[in-house]
């Protein structure tokens, strides 16, 4: 119980996220009217991804340097919960899109490098996959994943801000930190994002602790 | 649990008191006023609340699986 306050803490968050996101008032703006409220549903999701994206590179750096197979285990497993909330991210931002943008996949630079970096994380998981060998699966793997994560981050982050975008935040387009988001919005916003990150590292904690148990178990049946 | 109903009771509450005047941008004011929002709002706490709950007795049991699985 005491090691699993910070799960209760999740919990609790988007709770709060779920009534106040949609009882808190929102300002009123013209195309957003209440579906400015998905802000706090839709962006938590983009930020556990990189949290849980960014879980897994630092444990790819760190199997590296030990060929500790559990590091390798807990890199896989993030990506995997990782590619999750990528899908709901784009998911909740296709049905945003097609209400505030008329159609849920225009051709917008921030909507095509999110589907090039989810491909590339695809193809991690089918690269991991495709090799028999543990080892040189675990290592291989793990380059990879180092290279896919600051393209993932430039792909997402800074070539749409170099051009004409529609998503807020992106090419001269001004986010929700600009006017739009009032005090009373980030009120709500940052605890939801503390509160879904924590979740999405709780399932990832979840999905590593049993392949441990696999792991041992193949290992043991072996020996 | 009877303390967090209690809670959530004033929690609804006081939400109820911020009401918007004064709108051009049409908003869901009337839908919140009327009070049938906070129904949207219970069931969907409910559903997350027994997804998370589930969640915990999944760690739970996956706690025990580890602790035979050490001996």
């Amino acid at each position: 119980m005491t090691k699993s306050w910070w799960k209760i803490l999740a919990t609790v968050l988007i709770l709060y996220s779920i009534i106040g996101g949609l009882l808190i008032n929102v300002p009123a703006l013209p195309i957003l009217h209440e579906t400015i409220r998905n802000l706090y549903f839709h962006v938590p999701m983009w930020f556990s991804m990189l949290t849980l994206y960014l879980i897994s590179v630092i444990y790819s750096v760190k199997y590296l340097n030990s060929g500790n197979p559990n590091h390798d285990l807990m890199a896989v497993e993030s990506v995997n919960v990782g590619v999750i909330f990528c899908f709901l991210g784009l998911l909740t931002g296709m049905l945003w899109a097609n209400i505030t943008w008329g159609e849920p996949w225009p051709n917008d630079p921030k909507l095509n490098s999110s589907a090039i970096s989810t491909l590339m994380y695809l193809a991690y998981l089918v690269l991991r996959n495709s090799i028999e060998e543990e080892q040189k699966r675990a290592k291989i793997s793990a380059i990879y994943n180092i290279f896919a994560f600051p393209v993932m981050i430039v792909l997402l982050f800074i070539l749409p801000r170099l051009t004409d975008s529609l998503h807020p935040g992106n090419g001269g387009n001004p986010g929700f930190g600009g006017y739009d988001l009032d005090d009373t919005m980030k009120l709500v916003l940052y605890p939801t994002f503390i509160g879904w990150i924590l979740m999405a590292v709780w399932i990832m904690t979840l999905r590593y602790r049993i392949r441990i148990v696999e792991y041992k178990q193949e290992h043991h049946n072996q020996g | 649990m009877k303390r967090i109903i209690l809670l959530l009771c004033v929690i609804l509450q006081s939400l109820q008191t911020f009401s918007q005047e004064n709108n051009s941008v049409e908003m869901a004011t009337g839908l919140r006023s009327s009070g049938k929002i906070y129904v949207v709002v219970v069931v969907i706490s409910v559903i997350f609340i027994g997804l998370a709950a589930y969640l915990f007795t999944i760690d739970k049991r996956l706690k025990k699986i580890e602790r035979e699985n050490e001996r």
